[in-house]
């Protein structure tokens, strides 16, 4: 059943570039079917597989001469993913519905993503995972360069060259992974299993990781991720904060973890007070969670704000991958769904609720504009989105960050310091943000701008109510998620990972 | 010295001699009956021609058929060298019926003729073991080419092409030739299995030495590979579509696969080894060295092209230093990801030049620029193209992202640890990702520019679509399910021992 989602969306895709119809309505309604349809897919499996052990969803021989099989399964990782997935795609579609340059065209390539996500979290076969992993790549390219703004030509290809970069240090270690094994499989289950020799964990541990982390935002190699978010149309950008950043992460757990744990393990020497692969990466996580938030910090750009925070949330992620321990670990996972939902959120509020109406995102410029009392609803939603971002009990943000630092706790005290000064500057630039943005300039009087903004339309509220519901479910019922996170932790496939010091 | 058996040489060599038939009768076909009718119909009735010589002898090759060796290797027929063929005889089709709608010649029978020439002497050259007969078939092929290059008489870049095609071709033959003149001299012999029985033995002779680098120079210049490439992005960007497309994928077939022949079977033994701590001179060091400037110079000099046409030769170049890592590894798993990666690239590289074909009728270049809008004014068009280009570059789940897959985990397969292949191979994959930022920009300028202001459809004639189509659904195919050959060809090579 769950393979369907990857078949509906890009059957989807096709149905849309072959539609002969010209109307705007027709195509818009197609693609929020198709991607209604597989949210109900993976809603319902996630109802149904309360266990969160892996199960099989198909699994046929493909290349046989490889012994590479088309074999998809899910565990509560996944699907927590899947689930993830489906609501930023229904949402995407939602604030995308103003779109109507080449539109078929636009959610064909927007569907060809979504399924080829849905690929990469459904695939047991690692030949299987890396096809979906880079036909990930290609709809994202003409995404931004044909509908994005600011400087989206540059923007879209350092995206793609980044993310290219990084599947090929992938494709090397699976390829060295599946010639060391020579077990003549592809199966994650096959090569978790094999005990690769650690001098070959110790370096191809930290290649497949780098490569993942790449598109995990993981500094100093997350360059693309603010420009690219930056010049992506709202849905991309949705997207690729919602969906693709989590693609990398949960690479990094779900491949490099899983194959080379051996690979965290000391080296048996320190340099500069680093003594692993697993403290290299935990530095530069917290780099990264520091860095993101001081960026955000300065920036002009509204965009930009939120393109920087989401480095800065994604380094929570790696910290937590990085922690090692049950609750760090789970806190990533659920992390993964917090920022999803909230960077979806943000994005949506400012590229699709202020940006297109307001045509700049210069926050000087946005402040006499007297926003909170023009788009009310735009304001309310980003109060919210912020407060859930900063990590207000309640929300997502804080029932994931929560669990990441009592793991960072367990494993890494002396970082806690730097992580706390991070979640303090996570509160300051969204303040910063909300304030310049919607409530500042009370005193003078409004500046009319040049041409009145439309209301808030009915999908956007719609995709809003939705995200900050999910949001809110994440963050008061975390226990749905941790249920099935837990048994997919504690499955055969992480064994080599839990010997290996957890 | 046995005898020759006359009924054998007949019954080994029948598809070559149907295909001299077809290309004789469509010759005389356009000459004495077509001479007044237009290019189009005379180019349809001779591809036709051709086009059934080719069928019948595919048929002839078939599974089934009489498989054999004549004096030691002077003629072989076996599985492999049958798929082979098949495989030249279907892009020979291909080509054939892709230049239907062109107009760059009256001499359409002379045309056919020397592409189904060319054709016969690639078979005969992926079918010997001896280094006369494959440097006679090499001839018949080159010569062929070199005229097909220049083709265009109207067009001083295509006579310029021919020639230049020509002079680096002649001084690339004559090395081969010395080459093989010093091998015989050494070993007495011509066939390759006795040569490799002469030379083996550390340290190599000199002789050897000198052997082993002209015929890498005399097959280099046939692959594309640099140093030995120069002559490749005017000959792409001079000859005539459909010649140029022949030459880039067809001719390419065959050199690789008698390439790895001559090298793997006829200096078995000399493989030298090109590690830091054993060097050891042989084959391996020098075609590591030649994959290497292949890679780096093809992807790099790509990057700053404007022409689509020399941008694909540069890939070519490129391309061609993937391939040759196949011959570094030299197993049959790593042959049979040549022949994979090879086929499928000629598949692209055909589509490619068929849009151009259609293409620069209308827009009268073949500048990257020159697509902007292509997507709006020929949607199937460029849709093919996307598919094309998206497999040059490697991007799943098209047949040149399995290509690599496959030519990378062969290699990697023999590695054993070598620090050199595994060097090679992150060399190899680094490159392909430089390589798909101009791939991406073909791509921008046919998707993402907007197209000029007055442009109108870019019409496209049936046939070309049909075909251009064909390539692309096989790219497609071959990409999703890999097994429709991959078993296929490794069974073959199983089966001929190579």
């Amino acid at each position: 059943m769950l393979a369907w989602t990857i078949y509906i969306s890009f059957l989807g895709a096709l149905v849309l570039l072959l539609l002969p119809s010209r109307s705007a309505a027709l195509v818009r309604v197609l693609a929020l079917t198709t991607t209604l349809v597989t949210f109900a897919i993976t809603l319902t499996a996630f109802l149904q597989h309360r266990s969160g052990e892996m199960f099989t969803v198909v699994d046929y021989p493909w290349i046989s001469s490889m012994g590479i099989h088309f074999s998809l399964k899910a565990d509560g990782i996944s699907l927590t993913l899947l689930l993830l997935t489906g609501v930023i795609g229904v949402c995407g579609v939602l604030f995308s519905w103003d779109v109507d340059h080449r539109i078929k065209e636009f959610f064909a390539f927007y569907l060809v993503l979504i399924g080829a996500v849905y690929g990469v979290f459904l695939s047991f076969d690692l030949f299987l995972l890396f096809v979906f992993y880079e036909i990930v790549v290609i709809p994202k390219y003409f995404l931004i360069a044909i509908w994005g703004s600011t400087r989206r030509e540059y923007a879209a290809m350092k995206l793609v060259l980044y993310s290219f970069i990084g599947s090929a240090m992938v494709l090397v270690g699976l390829i060295a992974a599946y010639v060391v094994a020579g077990s003549h499989s592809m199966s994650l289950g096959d090569l978790a299993g094999y005990p690769y020799p650690p001098h070959f964990q110790m370096w191809a541990f930290p290649l497949v990781f780098v490569g993942f982390g790449i598109l995990a935002g993981l500094w100093p190699f997350h360059t693309w991720a603010p420009t690219g978010h930056v010049a992506a149309p709202t849905a991309a950008s949705m997207l690729l904060a919602g969906v693709v950043m989590k693609l990398g992460a949960y690479g990094c757990l779900r491949v490099a973890m899983t194959l080379f744990p051996l690979g965290l393990a000391p080296w048996g020497f320190h340099v500069l007070g680093v003594g692993s692969w697993r403290d290299v990466f935990a530095v530069l996580a917290v780099i990264g969670i520091l860095y993101g938030a001081l960026v955000a910090l300065v920036q002009k750009d509204f965009k930009f704000v939120i393109g920087y925070s989401s480095i800065s949330h994604m380094g929570f992620i790696l910290l937590g991958l990085m922690t090692l321990n049950q609750i760090g670990l789970s806190g990533a996972v659920v992390q993964m769904v917090s920022h999803g939902i909230l960077a979806g959120l943000l994005f949506a509020v400012v590229g699709r609720m202020v940006y297109a109406r307001t045509h700049t995102r210069d926050l000087p410029a946005l402040g006499p504009m007297h926003l909170s009392k023009l788009l009310p609803f735009a304001a309310f939603t980003f109060v919210v989105a912020g407060m859930a971002s900063m990590g207000l009990p309640g929300f997502s943000g804080f029932a994931a960050e929560l669990m990441i630092l009592i793991g960072v706790w367990h494993s890494y005290p002396t970082l806690i310091l730097f992580v706390g000064i991070g979640l303090i500057a996570g509160v300051a630039y969204i303040w910063r943000a909300m304030q310049q943005a919607f409530f500042a300039g009370t005193s003078a009087p409004a500046l009319e701008p040049e041409h009145p903004l439309p209301p808030i339309t009915f999908p956007e509220k719609l995709g809003a109510g939705i995200l900050i519901c999910s949001s809110v479910i994440v963050g008061t019922f975390p226990q749905v998620f941790l249920s099935v996170i837990h048994p997919a932790l504690n499955s055969p496939l992480f064994q080599g990972l839990r010997k290996g010091g957890w | 010295m046995n005898a020759i058996h006359y009924g054998q040489l007949l019954q080994l060599a029948w598809p070559e001699i149907i295909l001299t038939i077809a290309a004789l009768i469509a010759l005389a076909a356009d000459l004495l009956f077509l001479r007044r009718s237009p290019s189009h119909v005379r180019f349809l009735v001779a591809a036709s021609i051709a086009s059934i010589g080719c069928i019948a002898a595919i048929f002839k090759l078939l599974p089934g058929s009489s498989e054999g060796a004549l004096l030691g290797g002077v003629l072989l027929s076996n599985p492999a060298t049958h798929l082979v063929q098949i495989a030249l005889l279907v892009i020979a089709i291909l080509t054939l019926f892709l230049s239907v709608d062109s107009a760059f010649t009256d001499h359409v029978g002379e045309f056919v003729l020397l592409i189904l020439l060319a054709t016969t002497g690639m078979m005969f050259l992926v079918a010997s073991q001896d280094l006369l007969v494959i440097f006679i078939s090499l001839e018949l092929l080159s010569l062929s080419v070199y005229i097909l290059a220049g083709f265009d008489k109207r067009s001083p870049r295509s006579s310029e092409a021919a020639l230049k095609y020509f002079l680096f071709g002649g001084m690339s033959a004559a090395f081969m030739l010395f080459g093989f003149s010093l091998l015989y001299g050494f070993s007495n012999s011509t066939n390759l299995v006795q040569i490799a029985n002469a030379i083996h033995g550390v340290p190599l002779n000199p002789l050897v030495i000198l052997a082993i680098v002209t015929t890498v120079i005399g097959f280099g210049f046939k692959i594309a590979a640099a140093p030995f490439h120069f002559w490749a992005p005017d000959v792409y960007q001079g000859a005539p579509t459909p010649s140029a497309a022949f030459i880039a994928s067809g001719s390419k077939v065959a050199s690789f696969f008698i390439f790895f022949q001559v090298l793997v079977i006829g200096f078995a033994g000399a493989e030298g080894s090109a590690t830091l701590h054993h060097f050891q001179s042989g084959w391996v060091p020098v075609i590591v060295a030649v994959a290497v400037v292949s890679m780096l110079l093809g992807n790099l000099v790509a990057i700053t092209q404007t022409s689509l046409r020399r941008l694909l030769a540069y890939s070519a170049v490129a391309h061609a230093g993937y391939m040759l890592l196949a011959f570094v590894a030299h197993s049959e798993q790593s042959l049979a990801a040549l022949l994979y990666y090879v086929a499928t690239y000629a598949l692209a590289t055909l589509g490619i030049f068929g849009i151009l074909a259609v293409t620069e009728k209308h827009l009268g270049n073949d500048k990257i620029s020159g697509l902007a809008g292509l997507s709006r004014r020929a949607p199937f068009l460029s849709a093919c193209l996307f598919i094309f280009v998206l497999s040059l570059a490697g991007i799943p789940p098209l047949s040149g992202f399995f290509a690599k897959f496959l030519l990378f985990s062969a290699v990697l397969a023999v590695s054993s640890g070598s620090k050199l292949l595994i060097g090679l191979i992150i060399f190899a994959i680094g490159m392909s990702a430089v390589s798909l930022y101009y791939y991406l920009r073909v791509l921008k300028s046919a998707f993402v520019a907007d197209p000029p202001v007055d442009a109108a459809k870019v019409p496209a004639p049936v046939l070309m679509q049909l075909v251009i189509g064909l390539l692309a659904a096989g790219v497609v195919a071959l990409g999703c399910a890999p097994d429709l050959i991959l078993n296929q060809i490794l069974n073959v090579i199983h089966a001929s021992g190579l």
